[in-house]
């Protein structure tokens, strides 16, 4: 074999490589912003968070490593944790199902409006619109106790209103009434999908003999649930990092109720009621300078969050049907 | 290496003025710079961050004014509408205020723990600075653990407000010095509208309503926080259980949801519809402050002022009463520190400067010297919060490395308790210290004992 027949592979072997690193770069490249972004915003601070977990970290000194101190507290030792969970899951349980149940309902009435489809869709919309602390501080002012409209009207018909916010027993209830107002977001998505439904299966339905029941059970349903599972996913994820609401009625409703350095921090009002998993991790981290123990705290809450997720997307398959898709 | 960079600047400003010194750098004693020799005596400008706005910032900046005058080589920029979160964040960028005001208490344990504030002692031993001219609730205030990284400037002390033309209307004469009469009083001025509800509230007990929160109440049953050791002892020291037994029962007397409701429409505290200076209540706990509220949004108001009434079994309590106040100190970040001591130097001991500050604020001074000063402006409401402040069994919460944890646990309990959801006041108060040991441990955790 002559020498050039040996050189003429080998040339054609780095061609190739230096090809291939070409386009390696060029897709490196492309997807950069994606990856620096991803890397500075999520990649960077969740692995700086299960390392803060940790530690003791007041935010002005370095971390202190204490190992799984902060764990055995959240397991052991911290008296709110338990509430905190209690609330979160409570609000996951009652305002997630309702809103879905609202959502697909009036997204049915409106489907079925024969005129002005646009002005309910609006109306029924404008409630989302509403910035999350303008809406909760509304809501104060309409479930006031002693000066709010609700009870007043209530008191028309010798109804002695509840205390709403400032009471243990109302606050969650309270907080669901905020969320059902605003599911304007949800209803759009499931008008959507059910202006989406084919005509015909619902048409050949009905033939058959099938009532409003059997059709919406049978053929509606299926049709819109993979916007079920979205709802209910986006409204679970939402209920685990429920935040504004609760910290903006619980410092409003139990304004006054200051500590001794004349701070009006009142979160949890009343008696640890709304007291979310989220709340008390800004609680802990801002608050008490316990940023290590909030950054446990946050780990926790990310790997409930992806167990939650997982198993909500494995039970779905069993319900969810995608249009032109196999059944799996 | 980020942590041990990290923990030689917390140590660096930690451990004193040779460190830290910055720009100011140190003569050759090892004593601080003082603001003549740093920065080769040349004018710099420093930077201070208060939580005042508008009228009270003009208060606060006449007093700068009067400094720069009298320190012709510093200059001072005055930022206002600044509070805690803003300081914390400045400092762990680097680029705090020389000199910052913190509004409350509950970040100091952090600020002098963590190093964020530079420790004052070698700039106070080198100036001579007298510090028992601080009365001793004062002091308490301003360090944390032994360690004096701020200095107190003006104070708010807590007593009780009481509406003349009420009292007169309900035949009573005199303030109440019990707690016992407060109930009494309490129950003859209070007055009801058909339907039941409350119109005029003797004595609103709730803790929650405006001021009434049980550290402002504890000094007048002697209640402590914490022992010699830094323990929790709210289940041990009787105080607490004597005073929390008191409140339930004159809560109970009205109804602890009617107390919310009054409560829900009550105006608000910090506006001219707040429900004293209205006369919707006719007693109640506040501060100093007040009087300037009243004479400016309500003149007409006839009104006394008075020390918190005692609990019964404690009568030589009375006179005493609760303060808390502004801390000063210097962020570590500070580039001109020499100068930022000068500074709160002024603003902590001057006569001048505290007379003119309480004239303009309507706070209490905070040096036993500018409490004596002729110049100082008090009608007779006012007088009772200077001699509250100067009463022996005057006192603070204690400032903890938790921020204000303690506070909010026990705030946590005491609303289960006044709306009747603890059973048992003693096995509570006994887990409320426990869960404040637990977030204290948290808080030490691995650190050299």
């Amino acid at each position: 074999m002559s020498a050039a027949a040996l050189a003429l592979p080998r040339r054609n072997t780095a061609a190739r490589r230096r090809a291939q690193r070409r386009r390696r770069l060029l897709i490196l490249g492309l997807m950069s912003p994606w990856i620096v972004g991803f890397g500075v915003f999520f990649g960077y601070p969740l692995v700086y968070s299960a390392y803060l977990s940790f530690t003791h970290y007041d935010l002005l000194s370095s971390p202190r490593w204490i190992g799984t101190a902060n764990y055995d507290f959240m397991l052991h030792g911290d008296p709110n944790v338990g509430p905190a969970v209690r609330n979160t899951l409570w609000i996951i349980a009652v305002m997630v199902p309702l809103q879905v149940i609202l959502a697909c309902s009036i997204a049915m009435l409106v489907a079925r409006a024969r005129r002005g489809v646009g002005i309910y869709r609006t109306l029924f919309y404008l409630p989302a619109l509403t910035p999350p602390v303008a809406a909760t501080l509304g809501f104060l002012f309409l479930l006031n106790p002693s000066t709010g409209p609700v009870n007043t009207i209530l008191g028309w018909f010798g109804i002695t209103g509840p205390l709403w916010f400032d009471s243990p027993s109302w606050s969650k209830p309270s907080l669901v009434l905020l969320g059902l107002w605003g599911v304007g977001n949800t209803m759009v998505i499931f008008l959507a999908a059910i202006v989406d439904v084919p005509r015909h299966l619902l048409e050949s339905a009905e033939l058959d003999g099938a009532g409003w029941w059997r059709r919406l059970r049978w053929v509606t349903l299926p049709s819109i649930s993979p916007v079920i599972l979205f709802a209910v996913l986006v409204g679970v994820i939402d209920g685990l990092q429920y935040f504004t609401q609760a910290y903006v009625a619980s410092s409003i409703a139990g304004a006054g109720t200051a500590n001794a350095g004349d701070s009006t921090v009142t979160l949890g009002y009343p008696e640890n009621s709304t007291l979310m998993y989220p709340v008390l991790l800004y609680q802990q981290g801002f608050r008490y300078f316990n940023m290590g123990y909030a950054a446990a705290l946050s780990i926790v809450l990310f790997g409930a969050a992806l167990i939650v997720t997982i198993a909500i997307l494995r039970a779905a398959r069993r319900f969810v049907h995608y249009q032109g898709a196999a059944r799996t | 290496m980020r942590t041990l960079l990290g923990s030689t600047v917390a140590l660096a400003a930690t451990v004193g003025l040779t460190a830290c010194g910055g720009s100011s750098g140190s003569n050759s004693s090892g004593s601080p710079a003082s603001a003549a020799q740093a920065d080769n005596g040349k004018p710099v400008t420093i930077t201070f961050w208060s939580g005042y706005t508008s009228r009270e910032k003009g208060v606060f900046d006449s007093v700068l004014k009067d400094f720069t005058a009298a320190h012709p080589n510093i200059k001072v920029k005055s930022v206002g509408g600044i509070n805690d979160d803003k300081i914390v964040q400045a400092i762990r960028g680097g680029n705090g205020p020389d000199v910052a005001l913190s509004f409350q208490t509950d970040y100091l344990g952090n600020y002098c723990g963590a190093g964020a504030w530079i420790d004052l002692k070698p700039y106070i031993e080198r100036d001579k600075v007298d510090l028992s001219q601080l009365p001793a609730p004062v002091r308490a205030f301003s360090e944390f653990n032994g360690k004096r990284c701020a200095m107190p400037a003006l104070a708010d002390v807590y007593g009780l407000y009481y509406n003349k033309k009420l009292f007169r209307q309900a035949g009573i004469t005199s303030p109440p010095k019990t707690t016992s009469e407060l109930t009494a009083d309490a129950k003859k001025l209070t007055q009801r509208n058909p339907d039941g509800s409350l119109k005029v509230v003797g004595f609103n007990p709730t803790f929650g309503w405006y001021e009434m929160v049980h550290a402002h109440a504890a000094p007048s049953f002697g209640a402590k926080w914490t022992d010699a050791s830094g323990k929790s002892i709210l289940g041990t020291d009787p105080g607490w259980a004597r005073m929390l037994r008191w409140q339930k029962a004159l809560v109970d007397y009205y109804g602890f949801d009617n107390l919310q409701r009054f409560k829900a429409r009550a105006g608000d505290e910090w506006t001219a519809s707040n429900a004293f200076e209205t006369g919707k209540v006719a007693m109640n706990i506040d501060g100093e402050y007040r009087t300037a509220f009243i004479s400016k949004e309500h003149p007409e108001l006839d009104y006394g002022t008075a020390p918190m009434p005692v609990d019964d079994a404690h009568p030589e309590l009375y006179g005493s009463g609760y303060v808390v106040g502004n801390t000063l100190g210097i962020p570590r970040t500070s580039k001109h520190q020499a100068q930022a001591w000068e500074l709160i130097r002024y603003l902590s001991t001057d006569p001048g400067a505290l007379t003119k500050l309480s004239n303009g604020l309507k706070n209490v001074p905070t040096t036993t010297t500018s409490l004596a000063d002729p110049a100082l402006k008090a009608n007779p409401q006012f007088k009772t919060f200077l001699k509250i402040f100067t009463n022996p069994n005057t006192s603070t919460t204690p400032i903890t490395i938790i921020g204000a944890a303690n506070q909010e646990l026990f705030q946590t309990f005491l609303q289960k308790w006044q709306s009747g959801h603890v059973t048992n006041l003693e096995d509570g108060l006994k887990n409320v210290d426990k869960e404040i040991e637990a977030q204290m441990a948290n808080a030490t955790a691995g650190q050299a004992p």
